[in-house]
């Protein structure tokens, strides 16, 4: 890599040619406060928080967008600097609603952080203060305009990364703000719900509906039989809330803690993901042998499903019929659990633990409720489950050993890895190249590498006996639009595809711990959580979805078989058109 | 489409003229500010039914020319009516009772600031100083100028438009 030699407070050394002067002060152990910058996805230097002074350039320049060259000096914390980012932070400030006291991104805000750093003792300048209308009407999403610094990265996140363009920078001037069009709620757009945009806020104007109240009182009250189940991607990032390492697993402590909040009992959601793969593993084997519709395209992440129900109709048919995990568990709940345990299906109350925000959309779909009750009864962020954690006041990372409830708490490996991207692909070839293949794979075969990792889209050809199954994944909403597109123009062709809402999959959805945009400049927590997400499948005995036991006992005691008219009846579903801005108003 | 009850009533000729214009730009870079700019010309101004259609057909995202019409004070989302009453809210007109007489044009009118009534016959717009600060408070109709208003006045200077 070419070098070049510069002096940045004084200190004289070498970067790489491509850095910005804000890489080069960080590798160098200089902070520079930022605001609008996010690596990799807005890097569009408006904010001018980072300002420096570059020796021979006539104003300040911002160091997130600022190339090195040789011989560049730079002084990073210069009167004229620190004055310069003090007014700035002081302006977006003047007008803020700055209510940390009752704001839920107190402690993990980096405009909160800024004013801290910054030194900022008293606000010179007399804002004028407005009071915009809160959007929450989404079950999902609440946008709050008052406490927005327009940094424009949720904007980024949703029409560059996500391809979807939900929302934009509307108005001039004082009125600029970051909104759907017309004003509309984000409840009558486009939105798909995934929450990433939540991941990138800096700040507390955009947020997950908070539905903990009501588990609050579902717990408190002694008719219900209050159930909960946590997706895999939950174990691999809860630790991050309570201060633990990115990547750390910490599935034994949110049992722990579940329990301690009172649940009636705690299920993993991995055993209905197992249920998924046959489902989902015997739909792809009859749609290849019957000349049915393909490629088939998973249907687990609902964010992606509304996606496609917004923009690619045409592919509604390609879709999976099978219910997302959790769902195809609700239904099991009120149905089979509360025949064997002699309980009202009525007095079940299931809350998800997921990594999503678009659950909480998917949860109250009507079609979403085949036992006559909704499936599942509130969805719960990994963000929310933590809040619950500390207002119980329970020590989370001092906690016994606590192991999911049976019969309903074994998960297999294949299970475990839906949470990242690639997830669901691996777990459905171990399942359909056994069945497909006449013989059982061993452990060393059954990780299939070409479909892991973080590349956008990521292609395989699998051999399966002498058939051989072509195969694409996706993660991002932004590569989903590219991979449909091929499919489209028919420039390519599979039997079975999988699309996933966020980039990297769960295990960095919407309802994820946020982490600061300095965090997220060294470390890839998609990487860093699928990491962990492998390691807990490679700790389990059971790693295909097909040898769970409690999978075999269901459709021994229950379903029958895979794609039985029991199983169609409870596990899978159908999907609708939306129309993208409706015109009646 | 929303426009098939805009104010002026005649739509299905200028979806047509629509389509012509979004033609005429669709292949050339930076073509939204112009197809703007002309579907303004033709509708009188961009409702949502408009910019749906152009993003559409130029897979624009409609998010993303909301912000444009919004950003540029030539584009507008309200229409206009065949006679456009613009009321100066400058300081003068303010301090001499311009309130007022916005107070009497909605109540007679039926409409809010900024609306057109539903036969597509008035609108009403608040506007800057128009440099007639000796005629306050002052309201212009189309080009006509009307100063030194008594709120009593109003109902007499619409009724000349009534049935024109
Ligand atoms: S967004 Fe940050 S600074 Fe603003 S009120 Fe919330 S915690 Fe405080
Ligand atoms: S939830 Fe997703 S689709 Fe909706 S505005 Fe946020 S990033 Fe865009
Ligand atoms: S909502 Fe959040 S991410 Fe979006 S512009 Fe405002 S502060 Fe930035
Ligand atoms: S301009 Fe550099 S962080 Fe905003």
């Amino acid at each position: 890599m070419e070098m070049v030699n510069i002096t940045i407070d004084n200190r004289k050394l070498q970067v790489p040619k491509d850095y910005t002067v804000l890489e080069a002060a960080r590798y160098a152990n200089i902070a520079i406060p930022t605001l609008c910058f996010l690596k990799d996805i807005n890097e569009i230097g408006a904010c001018r928080m980072c300002v420096v002074e570059i020796k021979g350039a006539r104003s300040l320049q911002a160091a997130c967008v600022y190339p090195v060259s040789e011989g560049l000096v730079i002084n990073t914390k210069s009167p004229a600097v620190r004055e310069a980012r003090k007014v700035t932070l002081e302006l977006i400030l003047s007008n803020h609603d700055r209510k940390c006291l009752t704001c839920v991104r107190s402690r993990n805000c980096e405009l909160q952080k800024l004013a801290e750093e910054l030194n900022i003792k008293d606000i010179r300048f007399e804002g004028e203060t407005y009071k915009l209308p809160l959007d929450n009407f989404s079950p999902s999403i609440v946008r709050d305009p008052n406490k927005c610094v327009l940094c424009r990265r949720c904007v980024s996140m949703c029409k560059n990364i996500q391809g979807v363009a939900a929302i934009d920078t509307n108005e001039r001037g004082f009125k600029t703000i970051v909104s759907p069009a017309f004003n509309k709620s984000l409840n009558e757009v486009p939105c798909t719900m995934c929450g990433q945009c939540i991941n990138v806020c800096p700040v507390g104007a955009l947020r997950e509906k908070d539905d903990t109240d009501k588990v609050w009182q579902a717990l408190e009250n002694p008719d219900l039989y209050v159930i909960a189940q946590t997706a895999p991607a939950v174990r691999v990032a809860l630790g991050e809330e309570f201060g633990m390492p990115i990547g750390t697993r910490v599935t034994s402590n949110m049992i722990a803690a579940l329990r301690r909040l009172g649940f009636n009992k705690v299920f993993d959601t991995d055993t209905a993901a197992d249920l998924t793969i046959m489902e989902e593993g015997t739909e792809l084997i009859n749609r290849i042998k019957n000349g049915g519709k393909l490629p088939l395209i998973t249907s687990c992440s609902p964010g992606w499903i509304k996606f496609c129900e917004h923009n690619y109709p045409e592919f509604l048919d390609n879709l999976s019929t099978c219910k997302s995990p959790h769902q195809m568990f609700g239904a099991v709940l009120k149905s089979y659990y509360a025949e064997k345990m002699g309980i009202d299906p009525a007095k079940i109350f299931v809350v998800s633990i997921m990594p999503c925000t678009a659950k909480k959309f998917e949860a109250q779909r009507p079609e979403l409720s085949s036992t006559g009750y909704p499936d599942v009864d509130v969805v719960l962020t990994t963000r929310e489950l933590a809040r619950m954690i500390r207002e119980a006041g329970i020590d989370f990372t001092n906690l016994p050993e606590r192991y999911f409830d049976d019969p309903m708490g074994k998960g297999s490996g294949a299970g475990v890895i839906f949470g990242a991207t690639g997830g669901v692909m691996e777990a459905a070839l171990r399942t359909v190249a056994e069945i497909l293949g006449g013989k059982p794979i061993d452990d060393d075969s059954l990780e299939y590498n070409e479909v892991r990792g973080v590349k956008g889209i990521k292609e395989a050809s699998i051999k399966i006996g002498d058939f051989t199954l072509k195969a694409a994944v996706a993660h991002g909403l932004g590569n989903a639009r590219r991979l449909l597109d091929r499919i489209k123009a028919g420039e390519a062709e599979y039997h079975f595809v999988e699309i996933m809402a966020c980039p990297g999959g769960c295990v960095n959805g919407g309802g994820q711990p946020i982490q600061p945009s300095e965090v997220r400049s060294w470390i890839d927590l998609r990487r860093e959580r699928a990491a962990a997400i492998y390691e807990e499948d490679r700790s389990l005995s059971i790693r295909k979805s097909h040898e769970n036991p409690a999978v075999k006992m269901l459709y021994s005691e229950y379903f029958g078989e895979p794609g039985s008219h029991k199983a169609h009846e409870l596990l899978h579903t159908h999907y609708t058109k939306r129309e993208n801005y409706p015109e009646n108003k | 489409m929303e426009a098939n009850n805009c104010c002026c009533g005649c739509v299905d000729e200028k979806a047509q003229k629509l389509q012509e214009i979004i033609e005429k730009y669709k292949n050339t870079k930076g073509a939204l500010i112009p197809v703007l700019h002309e579907a303004q010309e033709l509708y009188g101004y961009l409702p949502l039914s408009v910019q749906k259609k152009i993003s559409e057909e130029l897979d624009i995202p409609l998010t993303e020319i909301y912000g444009v019409v919004t950003f540029y004070t030539q584009f507008t989302l309200k229409p206009k009516g065949r006679y456009n009453i613009q009321l100066c809210m400058g300081t003068a007109c303010y301090v001499k009772g311009a309130e007022k007489i916005l107070e009497k044009l909605q109540e007679k009118l039926g409409i809010h600031v900024g609306d057109c009534t539903e036969d597509g016959k008035f609108s009403i717009e608040a506007c800057r100083c128009i440099g007639a600060c000796g005629l306050a408070p002052v309201m212009m109709i189309n080009d006509e100028v009307y100063g030194r208003l008594t709120p009593d006045q109003i109902e007499g200077i619409l009724d000349k438009y009534k049935d024109m």
